[in-house]
């Protein structure tokens, strides 16, 4: 895959030491539709790999309704890492969509600023359920469509948004994941997104 | 990107070993609370212990810990919870936890937006 991004650094970059408060914002879709590179290409560490296990009571069901004893469940993710300023840090969590991944997304989405619902329009299936469970939370989100070269059927933000019958205050945006430029600025719709909700809820007493 | 589906740590034994057997994590350590080491490793301390504050001369958030650690988040909680208790580790957690549905302040966003402005 080509790349317009500079090289990330091998080696572990340490935070500054005057960092004081972590930001989340998570970044989901279907497999494949590129949550990674979107996060590569903004990230200043090469993105990470981590797992989280579900040992916790009360979680033991499986969705085909079986009980899972003993066994945990354990489920990757990737994540990549903005210093904004002195000591501001904000991660990017990449998380499956799919609908059996719903303990992880509970986990990660508690306390996140936002989300991005990245799109992938040959597959738009794999969105409804990501933006169902987004809306169930009311975490605030915005659509990113990832043009794909391939992408030879362009359908519109607009057609897109009929599709997933997504709601006209809810931001849409294209974008390449591949490019830094273009990631930032998926990042800056939905923070616009925010701050433009948040200064409304304070104008309102 | 390859798909990848839920993978199995494969080594339960090693997890139950690092942690004594125990499975409860302290939930007071988000994923981005940045854990920051008030003293170096000492002899006969438990390995995984000692590389944290090794990785931790530096503030290093819980997921970071864990990704460079291989291992499990629930697990990496259990090891700070550890720590913090014997006053080895400081955590600077995130703001105030707030219900999922509340936004945050507008000042706050606002040095957020500037912030990916100047990237």
């Amino acid at each position: 895959m080509g790349s317009t991004t500079s090289e990330l650094p091998q080696q572990r970059i340490p935070l500054t030491d005057t960092a004081e408060t972590g930001l989340k914002i998570v970044i989901v879709g279907g497999f494949g539709v590129g949550k990674t590179t979107l996060v590569r290409s903004v990230s200043e560490i090469r993105p990470l790999n981590t797992e989280e296990v579900m040992t916790q009571a009360g979680v033991g069901v499986d969705e085909n309704g079986a009980v899972a004893s003993k066994t945990s469940t354990t489920v990757a993710f990737d994540f990549g890492r903005i210093s904004l300023n002195a000591t501001m840090v904000l991660y990017l969590f990449g998380a499956p969509g799919q609908e059996r991944f719903w303990f992880l997304w509970d986990r990660l989405f508690s306390g996140t600023l936002g989300a991005v619902v990245l799109v992938d329009t040959r597959r738009m299936d794999d969105s409804w359920y990501a933006i169902d469970r987004l809306e169930h939370h009311r975490t605030p989100f915005v659509v990113a469509v990832n043009r794909f070269q391939d992408d030879e059927r362009r359908y519109s933000l607009e057609e897109i948004r009929q599709a997933l019958a997504l709601p006209a205050h809810v931001p849409m945006v294209d974008c390449d994941a591949r490019l830094r430029q273009s990631g930032k600025d998926v990042l800056i719709t939905l923070v616009d997104h925010l701050y433009d909700m948040a200064t409304a809820q304070e104008a309102t007493p | 990107m390859t798909p990848r589906k839920p993978v199995d740590t494969g080594s339960p034994d090693r997890l139950y070993t690092v942690t004594s057997g125990r499975s409860r994590a302290d939930d007071s350590f988000d994923l981005v609370t940045l854990i920051v080491a008030e003293s170096g490793p000492s002899s006969g301390m438990q390995s995984e212990h000692a590389r944290i504050l090794e990785l931790c001369r530096h503030p290093t958030a819980v997921v970071e810990i864990a990704a460079e650690l291989g291992l499990p988040i629930t697990v990496v909680r259990i090891l700070l919870g550890d720590l913090l208790g014997t006053g080895r580790i400081t955590a600077r957690h995130p703001h105030a936890a707030r219900s999922l549905a509340a936004l945050p302040d507008s000042a706050l966003l606002k040095e957020v937006l500037h912030g990916l402005h100047n990237l």
